[in-house]
């Protein structure tokens, strides 16, 4: 591999911001404001209620600007993202590209000097985004009421696992029906949020095709079943073409049936989640509709349901009212499972997500679809010519848009699986990620080009799949002792699999690590 | 012609039904037979047997007088020739196993195939080694060497399929074997011992038993907490053997019989290491439930090592106070593969086969097919 692929992966020893703190460095100094405005308004502290004052100033990093810039700067040069790779090595989770217009829409003052406790009539424009952003959900997934509330995926899960607790505490049976069922390929929230809201979870396996088993499903089904949870098509990048069967049984058992579509990346007018009998469904707007995942936020799990489950919805909801040619939030939902988040929704994202339906229009949004889908398939087709590669499932070669191949044989053959590949592909400026739980298909990958790349950017992936797969046969130290382009060699799994070892606010880091990884003695 | 070479252990898994763990030693076999303790073996063979009867191969059957072959080839309807006898004024023991396996790799038979467990694999990878195909009959107490079938029948169908040619070459596998003094204290150490030369199918072969391999700590203690949530007051709960349901016994802060199957009620310990007819006499006594694990790699959840758990404790109990519990780990190591049962009573087995739901985790089921 030649070109722009002899690359080094850049490296700062960059300190934290609190780090490089030094006491009375200011990046921005506001002007003092003027003797004669002071005089009529007051200098905007002293009018603060003296119980509302901190006795000590927050402990916030003091720096001055040239230095703020490089420090971000550095971080960014040690980053890895969709504008600065072929990023297909994620499967599931539909890595695009976000036209850079939609971005500066999403950050003009007009947005982001917005409050959202801004009287209503002064977030007219917001909110009419909001609600026809919802109208075009109800095209898409062919459901009626939408939430814009859930910040992301598995917040739209957990909306969805709260509204069927309402439904049936509503019905009577919320004491009674404790379980939701969900299948092994679903995505991996789809069991682990519905456990989180109390309920107990079954999860199918699949059968030899990889669809859920319906046989295991009819046994698991009875009354105590809440609602079911699928993602469709699974995380394999099989459709499940009996989705109606498995739906229909639910609904005769009086559960509710709940879809997972955070990747709708292939099935954009091609199927909606209501010719497939869902009561609800949610889309990650941060993936199949452009705006970016933002390293896990904010983001928004756009929620649909049927008429019927309007009222069990998150308060409130944007809605219209014509007479007065007014947009609202609309709090009067008597059954509502409550707030999932604060306030209506994360505007940027939803923002972006607008721009970008209303820059592709209905045809557009199915030429995404097309694109995504003759991609992948264009990508397994060449993939499964690469020595040691094969796919899951065999029995189910038909995919949707995205694959979940194996290395089995290579590792049969070498030795070497797919965390020796994903090692070696640092070297080369990309993304490799070995696939989410449940880890059952062997030495497994997953692979998700969306419509956003050429298909030159496709062939040079497969070239270095092509390449790492002939090092492995033939020049076996090359990848042994990968990465030699990176700046990390050896990542501690220990640390993430350790809830013991987990830091998530620097408080926290401080309190449990002296130096970078290196754990403090036991209390 | 294929010949089929043909041993059967009428001691092996005699120890299991009255709990003792296992059966190696003239000192356990005494106290097993006085426990009641009958022979399974030769039943266990016949099994296996009629699958070969019925394979329309044309096979010759070299095999040991009376129980270690000649009753179960006659039972199976098969003709046979005898090519050891072993002294009849003596109870058969090792020596026997490793005399009359060292003849037929000596006749040049094209598969050598024995009913027992670990302790018989071992007699026999010590006398021929790799030189002959051998394949296992399960009926040992615990398996936990590669050469085993699943089930008795599966071993007749393997068999078949190898001496028809259908099989590829033979793989070596594993031979392991446990110190049963061990065991008896609580400890589970397999060992290595050699390997055998056994036909080999995906689906049809036990595979080896790992024991002592990292666990998710978290996951595990999870599951235990499912367990100790569900348990009911005033219901008494046969706690099975195992390391999975020790950590349920840990979680309970009882100490519990790694081995043997306890009896707990109102989180307290009421009866340790029982046997089959303690456990009889406590379900016509109280009301009871079950909780059993899967053996790793395996998955068998009936038959292996919980023989106490026999057809009639299986049959009183019924599936709905049945538990069984596994790790995700555990289970994701037997993606694919079935949950399997081999209570010796080859009806329940068909009964048993269905979806059972396994506790993997708090407020976790995951759905599998149980097959026998």
């Amino acid at each position: 591999m030649k070109g722009n692929r002899e690359f080094h992966q850049a490296r700062w020893n960059e300190p934290l911001l609190f780090e490089k703190s030094l006491p009375g460095r200011r990046c921005v100094i506001p002007p003092r404001a003027e003797k004669n405005v002071e005089s009529m308004v007051g200098d905007g502290l002293s009018a603060l209620p003296e119980a509302m004052l901190r006795e000590t100033p927050p402990a916030l990093p003091e720096i001055a600007q040239p230095q703020l810039i490089r420090h971000y700067n550095h971080l960014s040069q040690e980053n890895l993202g969709v504008d600065s790779n072929i990023d297909i090595g994620q499967g599931t989770c539909t890595m695009k590209y976000s036209p850079k217009i939609n971005d500066m829409l999403a950050g003009s003052p007009k947005l982001k000097d917005m409050h959202p406790l801004q009287d209503e009539s002064t977030a007219q424009g917001i909110l009419e985004i909001f609600y026809r952003t919802g109208e075009m959900f109800k095209e898409i997934s062919g459901l009626e009421c939408c939430s814009l509330q859930p910040g992301g995926g598995s917040h739209g899960v957990l909306a969805m696992a709260t509204m069927v607790r309402a439904w049936h505490r509503s019905h009577g049976e919320d004491s009674t029906r404790d379980e939701i069922i969900t299948t092994f390929f679903s995505h991996p929230a789809d069991a682990a949020v519905p456990k989180a809201k109390g309920y107990k979870v079954v999860v199918l396996p699949p059968d030899e095709e990889g669809l859920p088993d319906m046989e295991a499903y009819r046994a698991a089904l009875s009354e105590r079943t809440a609602a079911i949870f699928f993602t469709n098509p699974e995380d394999t990048g099989i459709f499940n073409s009996r989705i109606r069967e498995f739906t229909r049984l639910a609904r005769e058992n009086g559960a509710l049936c709940c879809y997972d579509q955070a990747n709708a990346n292939g099935l954009l007018g091609v199927t909606r989640a209501r010719e497939a009998d869902f009561d609800m469904s949610f889309f990650n707007l941060h993936k199949t509709f452009s705006s970016p995942h933002g390293c896990g936020g904010p983001a928004t799990g756009l929620l649909m349901t049927t008429a019927e489950l309007r009222d069990y919805l998150p308060a409130p909801i944007v809605e219209y009212d014509a007479s007065s040619n007014r947009y609202f939030l609309d709090h009067d939902l008597p059954q509502s499972c409550g707030k999932i988040k604060d306030f209506y929704g994360v505007a940027p994202v939803v923002v972006r997500a607008y721009c970008w339906i209303m820059s592709l229009g209905t045809e557009g949004l199915m030429e995404v679809s097309r694109a995504a889908v003759l991609n992948n398939n264009y990508f397994m087709k060449k993939m499964l010519a690469v020595r040691g590669c094969s796919i899951s499932f065999p029995k189910h070669p038909a995919r949707v848009e995205q694959v979940r191949y194996s290395w089995e044989q290579l590792h049969a053959d070498t030795g070497f699986g797919t965390a020796d590949i994903q090692q070696r592909t640092a070297d080369f400026g990309t993304h490799y990620w070995m696939s989410h739980e449940p880890w059952v298909v062997p030495e497994p990958v997953t692979i998700e080009p969306t419509e956003s790349y050429s298909k030159e950017d496709l062939d040079e992936y497969l070239r270095i799949m092509e390449e790492i797969s002939r090092e492995c046969y033939e020049e076996p130290g090359i990848i042994r002792h990968a990465p030699h382009n990176s700046t990390i060699h050896h990542i501690d799994h220990d640390y993430l699999d350790d809830p013991g070892k987990w830091a998530i606010t620097w408080r926290c880091y401080r309190k449990r690590y002296q130096g970078y990884f290196e754990p403090v003695a036991a209390e | 012609m294929k010949h089929l070479g043909l041993i059967v252990n009428p001691v092996a898994g005699m120890g299991g039904r009255v709990g003792l763990k296992g059966t190696d030693g003239a000192g356990i076999l005494k106290a097993a037979r006085e426990l009641g303790a009958e022979p399974t073996a030769p039943a266990r063979a016949s099994q296996a047997l009629d699958k070969i009867c019925r394979c329309g191969l044309d096979i010759r059957i070299l095999t040991c007088d009376g129980a270690m072959g000649e009753e179960s080839a006659a039972r199976a309807g098969l003709t046979f020739d005898i090519v050891y006898r072993p002294d009849a004024s003596k109870t058969t023991g090792p020596e026997d196993t490793r005399r009359a396996a060292e003849l037929f790799a000596h006749c040049g038979c094209d598969l050598l195939l024995f009913a027992g467990g670990d302790g018989t694999a071992r007699d026999i990878s010590a006398a021929v080694g790799t030189d002959i195909p051998v394949l296992g009959i399960p009926a040992g107490v615990k398996i936990h060497s590669a050469v085993f079938a699943n089930t008795p029948a599966r071993a007749g169908e393997l068999a078949c399929l190898f001496l028809a040619g259908r099989c590829g070459e033979p793989r070596e596998m594993e031979v392991m074997d446990i110190d049963e003094k061990e065991f008896r204290e609580g400890r589970v150490r397999s060992r290595l011992y050699g390997y055998l030369r056994t036909p080999f199918e995906k689906r049809l072969l036990q595979s080896g038993k790992s024991s002592g391999g990292k666990t998710d700590r978290v996951e595990l203690d999870g599951m235990a907490e499912q367990v100790v949530r569900m348990m009911a007051p005033d219901t008494l709960y046969l706690v099975g053997p195992g390391s999975t349901t020790a950590v349920v016994m840990e979680k309970l802060g009882l100490k519990g019989t790694l081995l043997g199957v306890d009896a707990v009620k109102n989180h307290t310990l009421t009866g340790a290491d029982l046997s089959e007819s303690d456990i009889l006499k406590l379900i016509a006594a109280e009301q009871v439930e079950l909780v059993v694990t899967v053996i790793g790699g395996q998955g068998h959840i009936f038959g292996r090592g919980n023989q106490q758990i026999s057809p009639s404790v299986i049959r009183a109990l019924g599936s709905e106070r049945t538990h069984v519990i596994a790790s995700p780990s555990k289970m994701r190591e037997l993606f694919g593969k079935p949950l399997l049962v081999d209570t010796g009573d080859p009806q329940l087995d068909v009964e048993l086969c269905g979806y059972k739901r396994v506790i993997t985790g708090l407020n976790q089921e995951l759905m599998a097919r149980i097959e026998c």
